[in-house]
């Protein structure tokens, strides 16, 4: 399987992507923003960081360079495009995604290992793993994630929530929610669910030395359904 | 009454969004610009309805909390 | 502008430091001159009152491959990698406007270290604030929070231990102290000194703009009227520019084609350049023109003294400039070739076609000032005798409750779950612990740090301080396993014109020399920051320690979470019952006074190795140095963390309950073992001749004194956890 993992300026968790993706199996490439050509690929990842700083707004900037054009005409042709944290933030700039991501409640950066429970798993992201919860790590100031009632009504009529903060035995309640996210909302799909955006970091759960193992079982899950 | 306040970074203060956002415009082609500086925009509605008193109130928000003196000017927009 | 005796005041110079600048030059310098001289004089670039105390520290070892005097210390890990780290002070930014002060001091560090070639792996923090009644004390602290996670988090590179104190001492003066550590090929290190002629001198990163530009040298009013508006003191930190700066340095650094390196930090393009030419033994010409500047009509002063962050000066191979230019366009930063080296030996600046500076390298750097400041010596407190009343009333939950939520002991989570400190993928101890720990990517190494002080130690007796905040980094680091290398310090305190102020100063700088020489443990690099003062009234001396260590393999990383149920813990080292100046004795009994804990320099070292013995066999379980608190609360912490209980039984020696509880004796640890252990342990501690105690037996969730007093660990972490969030959301 083949990846492709976008450096903006900014971006910071590049290098920890390309190492996840390389220890799951994937043949992965860096590519650098100002690029035109995205390479053949079977997933391309927008990584986590500070593209351009999250000046302005996060991922606003980055949404606008070289590269993403070729990343919209990817995915819009049922490319796998997974954008993670700021990643996350890129996708809903190009609108690949709904919604916005607005800073954390309580204004606050935050760094620690949270819950998800897996809303969907009629895609290739999540079908096959057999958990219903993962414990995921996050690190952000702006994880919360808003939309329109309209666009909230659309996301769920269509099963478009990825995963949501629970707590260890999945209830979905507001003190779970680090960051105020509308429904707890921690990633979500476009329409086809070739895209995926979410805020917890698969890539720093990969090592029982690390914050846990949750992100081995979701890459390793992965590659396999995209084979 | 409606107050708006203009906060910017002072003349010779570094403004790493600006400097960002005007390389992005440009990048986009828009060259033809000489400079961004970024700013905060406020609004404050105020129940005080003489001019000079609410201006004078809103000036000293202003000075203790809207804007950072070291590093920011204030701006107030008279109401009409 | 005409320099006279009263403008070089004006800039914060003695009569007598004018009096030989007018001598060294054989003439009066003009403006530009002097103020270079200002900035190069001053105590922050010239230690000129410390100088001389600070050659007395130990720099040197096996490990050592470079100590003070560059950007940052470098010591070996061996398999051709090295450790680049030094800490550094932003204390007096940070008291004016604190998220840019604490951002600016994080920018900094991190641009000693990659100079050197180092990717940076790891940040910590020593940040100490006011009484927390202060009015001042939650915006500071909040501020500097947010301005350390702000640059940190955004750069990349995860925070991964601290120390916050507080102390009325600080209420005028916070202190901020930034560590960094880099990795680096031990044959891809990168230095300051300049070598051959007629080498391009570059200019990389951002603009200059009138940041920072010294704050006492615009005294003068004969300046421009509106020079407030103009000259703003604090800079504004960058992190996304420094990023790419980090990239694309590291990029160029690939290459062949450096000879020298070296951030603009404090004093700017003057320090930088006259730094490079200095160590080089050569001179420097520079076309200030050809100076990228953010502002129009910069003069010469300004641009010489601008403290505009993310800025490097290189010296490059002839012929490597466009090669080297492609890097920076790419990270879109500017590049300009501003002037070569030269046999003059002098620094020798042009603007407008005319010579605006003229100065011998050596007028600056081997002639600055070097004082032998007048200093008092501190006796040793009497102690004080404990009244058995005082203590008589006391229940052990209730203190050990109180101690727990104290804001120097409680638990400092809602702070660094600020900071990213699990990017890079590596951090494999975080926050919270005794030391934070990074594997060394794609190896089996991994790279402990921690960084402490002890001001209330320090203040009672500084060399008996100074000796024990050098032994605390020791057990630190050796509480996760590690084997402790080398140190950098920054040495934070108050005015050296005043003799007790002073006094502190030299003796803790003592202190520190007897340990680490003692532990060999050598100081590689560090920082002295005078005048963090109020008035007439000086901080507590807070000699911040940052210590590095090596674990081989990071599979045998301790933490200090307990474990397993009905696993043993012992306390080793010898409990005296030492009160006097412990966070018992000053909050619960009120006394104020009497002697820090001694320092015993062979225990502790014998303790220690010891330990890490235990370590290398697999025996210990989880382990915690003890410290504030003594060893109740190091015991509780490990229960906290592990969430598990304990039944203790207070050995049968000499000293009272409160006292074997709460004292504060040195070189002690609390082990977790497994029982069936306990003879091969008590043989290699026997056999070392390391006292130890019995402590107790780990059980589910419950906390037991002598079969009788009891208390729920849900309890004891409620105590420990709430108090800095409460205190954050009032």
């Amino acid at each position: 399987m083949k990846s492709s993992v976008i450096t903006f300026p900014g971006s910071n968790c590049d290098r920890d992507m390309d190492v996840a993706l390389k220890k799951f199996g994937f043949k992965n490439k860096m590519v650098w923003h100002a690029d035109a050509e995205l390479p053949k690929s079977d997933l391309v990842v927008l990584p986590g960081g500070f593209s351009y700083g999250d000046y302005l707004r996060c991922g606003s900037m980055a949404s606008k360079s070289k590269i993403m054009q070729s990343v919209i005409n990817f995915a819009n042709a049922g490319g796998m495009v997974m954008g993670i944290c700021n990643g996350f933030q890129i996708l809903v700039e190009t609108g690949l995604v709904p919604g916005v991501l607005l800073r954390n409640k309580y204004l606050e950066f935050i760094c620690k290992n949270v819950f998800v429970k897996i809303n969907d798993k009629k895609n290739k992201y999540f079908k096959n793993v057999h958990n219903e919860i993962l414990e995921f790590h996050i690190a952000h100031n702006e994880g919360n994630y808003f939309c329109t009632n309209d666009q909230l009504k659309e996301i769920e009529d269509n099963n478009q929530i990825a995963i949501n903060y629970c707590d260890e035995n999945g209830k979905i309640e507001d003190q779970f929610n680090p960051n105020g996210s509308i429904k707890n909302i921690a990633g979500i799909f476009n329409k086809e669910k070739n895209v995926l955006g979410m805020m917890p970091h698969p890539e720093r759960m990969i090592d029982t030395s690390l914050s846990g193992e949750d992100g081995s079982l979701f890459f390793k899950n992965l590659i396999n359904n995209l084979k | 009454m409606k107050i708006s306040v203009i906060i910017t970074l002072k003349k010779d203060v570094l403004d790493p969004q600006g400097k960002v956002i005007h390389q992005t415009l440009e990048g986009m082609g828009y060259d033809s610009i000489n400079e961004v500086r970024q700013g905060k925009y406020f609004e404050i509605d105020t129940k005080e309805t003489d001019n000079v008193k609410a201006k004078a109130k809103v000036e000293e928000m202003c000075e203790k909390l809207l804007a950072n003196l070291v590093i920011e000017n204030y701006k107030i927009i008279e109401p009409k | 502008m005409i320099v006279n005796e009263q403008v070089a005041i004006d800039h914060g110079l003695k009569k007598d430091e004018y009096a030989k600048i007018c001598e060294l030059l054989k003439r009066t310098p003009n403006i530009t001159e002097l103020g270079i001289f200002s900035a190069m004089w001053n105590e922050h670039c010239s230690y000129k009152s410390s100088r001389l105390h600070l050659k007395k520290l130990p720099t040197k070892g096996k490990k050592v491959i470079q100590g003070p005097g560059e950007n940052a210390g470098v010591i070996d890990i061996e398999d051709n990698d090295a450790i680049v780290f030094k800490i550094e002070s932003h204390n007096h930014p940070s008291f004016i406007e604190p998220y840019q002060g604490a951002a600016t001091g994080v920018g900094g560090i991190m641009r000693d270290v990659f100079t050197m070639g180092a990717r940076p792996i790891a940040n910590l923090n020593s940040i100490h604030f006011g009484s927390p009644q202060h009015k001042k004390t939650k915006n500071l602290l909040r501020g500097v929070v947010h301005g350390i996670g702000g640059y940190g988090n955004c750069m990349g590179v995860p925070t991964i231990a601290g120390q916050t104190s507080f102390d009325s001492s600080y209420n005028g003066n916070i202190l901020v102290n930034a560590m960094t550590l880099g990795l680096v090929k031990k044959d891809k290190i990168f230095y300051s000194k300049a070598a051959g002629l007629n080498k391009p001198v570059i200019y990389v990163g951002s603009k200059t703009g009138r940041d920072g530009i010294h704050g006492a040298s615009m005294a003068s009013a004969s300046f421009d009227e509106k020079i407030e508006e103009k000259k703003p003191t604090v800079q504004v930190g960058d992190p996304f520019t420094e990023k790419l700066l980090l990239e694309a340095c590291l990029e160029l650094m690939a290459g062949d084609s450096i000879i020298a390196i070296q951030d603009m930090g404090a004093a700017g393009l003057t320090s930088s350049s006259i730094e490079m030419a200095s160590k080089g033994n050569l001179g420097i010409e520079i076309n200030l023109n050809k100076v990228p500047c953010r502002e129009t009509k910069m003069t010469p002063y300004e641009i010489m003294l601008s403290e505009s962050q993310e800025r490097m000066l290189i010296v490059l191979e002839n012929g490597k400039e466009n090669q080297a230019k492609k890097i920076f366009d790419k990270w879109n930063l500017d590049f300009a070739v501003i002037g070569k080296t030269t046999k003059s030996k002098k620094i020798e600046l042009y603007f407008d076609e005319e010579k605006v500076a003229d100065i011998p390298v050596n007028a600056l750097v081997e002639n600055s000032p070097m004082y032998d400041r007048k200093w008092k010596k501190t006796k040793l407190p009497k102690k004080n005798k404990i009244k058995k009343e005082d203590i008589k009333h006391l229940k052990i939950i209730d203190v050990l409750k109180k101690i727990l939520a104290n804001p120097n002991v409680c638990s400092k989570e809602w702070i660094w779950q600020q900071y990213d400190h699990t990017v890079m993928g590596d951090t494999i101890q975080k926050p919270g612990g005794d030391a934070g720990v990074v594997r060394v990517h794609g190896t089996d190494k991994a790279v402990a740090a921690s960084v402490d002080s002890s001001a209330v130690y320090c203040w009672a007796h500084p060399l008996t301080g100074g000796k024990q905040v050098v032994c605390e980094s020791f057990r630190n680091l050796i509480s996760v396993g590690a084997k402790p290398i080398a140190i950098t310090n920054c040495l934070n305190f108050g005015s050296p014109e005043n003799e007790e102020n002073m006094g502190e100063f030299v003796e803790c700088v003592q202190g520190i020399s007897e340990a680490s020489e003692y532990l060999k443990f050598p100081v590689v690099s560090g920082n002295v920051s005078f005048y963090n003062q109020t008035k007439e009234e000086g901080i507590k001396p807070t000699p911040a320690i940052g210590g590095v260590g090596l674990i081989k393999d990071y599979k045998n990383m301790i933490n200090m979470e307990f474990k397993e149920v009905d696993n043993l813990v012992l306390v080793i080292g010898k409990t005296e019952g030492h009160i006097d100046q412990s966070l018992f004795a000053r909050t619960v009994l009120d006394e104020k006074n009497g002697p820090p804990p001694e320092v015993n320099l062979f225990n502790e070292k014998n303790n220690g190795e010891t330990l890490l013995k235990l370590i290398d066999n697999n025996l210990i379980k989880s382990a915690h140095d003890v410290s504030l608190g003594g060893i109740i609360t190091a015991v509780a912490k490990m229960c906290i963390k592990g969430k598990k209980g304990i039944n203790i039984n207070k050995p049968k020696y000499l000293i009272n309950e409160i006292e074997y509880f709460f004292a504060e004796d040195q070189s002690r640890y609390i082990l977790e073992i497994n029982k069936k252990d306990f003879k091969k342990v008590a043989d290699i501690l026997n056999k070392n001749a390391v006292h130890f105690d019995e402590l107790g037996t780990i059980s589910e969730n419950e906390l037991y004194i002598n079969d009788k007093t009891k208390v729920t660990i849900d309890e004891l972490s409620t105590s420990n956890k709430s108090w800095l969030t409460n205190y954050m959301s009032k």
